[in-house]
């Protein structure tokens, strides 16, 4: 069996056995309905899950433009100045102990029951990740060749262009990684807070009417949208960082 | 003319250097033995301004300097080239940290391929050549540095015997051909045979010279000949000494 072909027969495999237990213990469809119900459900109801989608994927992506426009020259402030990181280090470990339900009331009233929260939401949780990873990247640089740029003159701009950006890189997509496919809880728990569109507004609509089934559906949609934007973050990565992976490529019988 | 000058260094109060002094001649080739540890990398360290010294001078061409930052081309142990660019890219990085690399540099990087015999893999990157072709490219990009001194901190210690020998002569061509004045620590009492004009035997806490040797005669030189080997064996005791 191909390697690629692994996750469709896991994933069917799971799906199957989920069919199954449903079919041979006669759930009713408002405790787990079988997948065959779901997928009936997305097919009939595709429009409207589409258009809520769709919001919701609008809400995710302005998310990550929004933390990565933050994070990106925090992490090189703070790779710049020691004393910057020092000072914020102790705040940023603090925003990612507080629950993000516990700010989402707060952040509807600060930002409105539009599209500010929801974005501001998924920003805040894709933040941290990037931020403390990136930095992690300039910081593992590796001394010899911070001698050799200190020993040819480069400034920092230079330095910075020429050798940690790339250096970090590796770094920054894998924290870039994780971010992404955890923004959509983000901005599902802010539709749940207060909104009149997306998933998480159809989730709660659904879920009050007992159609377990339609929340299943939207959390497949969800799912689907965490994993396209995984992908998406993966084939960047692989023109971007070729040094890491192509001289790996063919040592394949390694542990 | 380089000339150190009561180079101090402490750590903890403890002196790594104590008035440590030597003087290079232009265009000479330098070669500082020593034991592990007895603080060869941390002389670098003071030289290239990587880390501040307790005390001292340094002067270059008869001029105070406080260190020889963009006077001296560096090259390590490890090869250090940059993954993410090409050999070419890699050999003109010097260059390109201060400004674009024009026609002429280019030009001039090609034909210094063609003497490194690493013609036909300008775009080739790192993790496609072998360690010696790696290491020829470091080699590049210390001549690329324009400067008139290079400093040299093991830079044949992580080679095979084959790669080792064409390194060598290499290293010579930098000294005859480029004019530079070479400062170069080793392990390999061999490799200072084969290069140096002068051999520094080093000793430890602090460190200081315990021996000059001045070697005469026309390189490369054949380190297994009769009165090099001799060289050889009182190098070693010498070295020896110093270790217990």
């Amino acid at each position: 069996m191909k390697a690629r072909s692994l996750p469709f027969v896991t994933t069917l495999s799971f799906l199957c056995l989920w069919e199954l237990i449903c079919r041979l213990r006669d759930l009713p469809p408002f405790l787990l309905p079988a997948p065959s119900r779901i997928a009936g459900v997305l097919l009939s109801e595709a429009p409207l899950l589409l258009r809520h989608a769709c919001v919701t994927t609008f809400e995710i992506l302005l998310g990550i433009a929004l933390s990565l426009a933050a994070a990106l020259p925090l992490s090189v402030a703070m790779f710049f100045s020691p004393t910057l990181e020092r000072s914020l280090s102790p705040l940023l470990i603090a925003s990612q102990a507080i629950p993000v339900f516990a700010v989402a009331p707060l952040l509807v009233v600060w930002f409105g029951y539009g599209i500010g929260s929801k974005v501001v939401m998924a920003a805040l949780i894709i933040f941290f990740p990037v931020t403390v990873t990136l930095l992690q990247g300039f910081k593992s640089c590796d001394p010899g060749l911070r001698t050799l740029f200190f020993v040819m003159g480069a400034d920092f701009r230079r330095t910075m262009r020429f050798l940690y950006w790339p250096w970090a890189l590796p770094y920054f997509f894998a924290g870039l990684r994780v971010a992404v496919s955890v923004a959509a809880i983000g901005a599902v728990i802010g539709e749940w807070v207060g909104s009149l569109e997306g998933l998480g507004f159809l989730m709660m609509q659904a879920n009050a009417r007992l159609r377990v089934d339609m929340v299943f559906a939207c959390v497949m949609i969800l799912s689907c949208i965490g994993l396209l934007l995984w992908s998406a973050v993966s084939f960047l990565e692989a023109r971007c960082v070729r040094w890491v992976r192509e001289p790996e490529k063919n040592r394949t019988n390694l542990l | 003319m380089l000339e150190i000058h009561n180079f101090t260094k402490r750590f903890n109060g403890r002196p790594v250097l104590f008035d440590f002094s030597l003087s290079l001649p232009r265009q000479s080739f330098t070669v500082l033995v020593g034991p592990s540890g007895c603080g060869k990398s941390t002389l670098f360290d003071l030289l290239m301004g990587v880390m501040p010294r307790d005390g001292g001078t340094l002067a270059f061409e008869g001029e105070e300097i406080p260190d020889l930052r963009t006077r001296a081309g560096y090259m390590a142990q490890k090869d250090l080239l940059l993954p993410w660019r090409s050999l070419l890219e890699n050999a003109l990085l010097p260059v390109a940290v201060k400004r674009t690399p024009s026609a002429a540099d280019l030009a001039e990087a090609r034909d210094l391929f063609r003497t490194l015999e690493l013609s036909g893999f300008e775009k080739h990157y790192p993790w496609q050549v072998s360690g010696g072709m790696a290491q020829r490219c470091a080699l590049a990009r210390t001549i690329l540095f324009h400067a008139p001194a290079a400093l040299l901190d093991e830079p044949l210690s992580a080679v095979d015997a084959i790669t080792r020998q064409s390194l060598r002569n290499l290293l010579l061509l930098l000294q005859s051909r480029f004019e530079k004045t070479i400062l170069m620590t080793t392990h390999d009492v061999d490799d200072a045979l084969f290069l140096a004009d002068r051999i520094v035997i080093l000793s430890r806490s602090p460190l200081s010279v315990k021996e000059e040797i001045h070697l005469t005669g026309t390189k490369p030189r054949n380190p297994a000949a009769h009165d090099l080997f001799l060289l050889k064996t009182r190098i070693l005791n010498s070295l020896q000494e110093t270790t217990s």
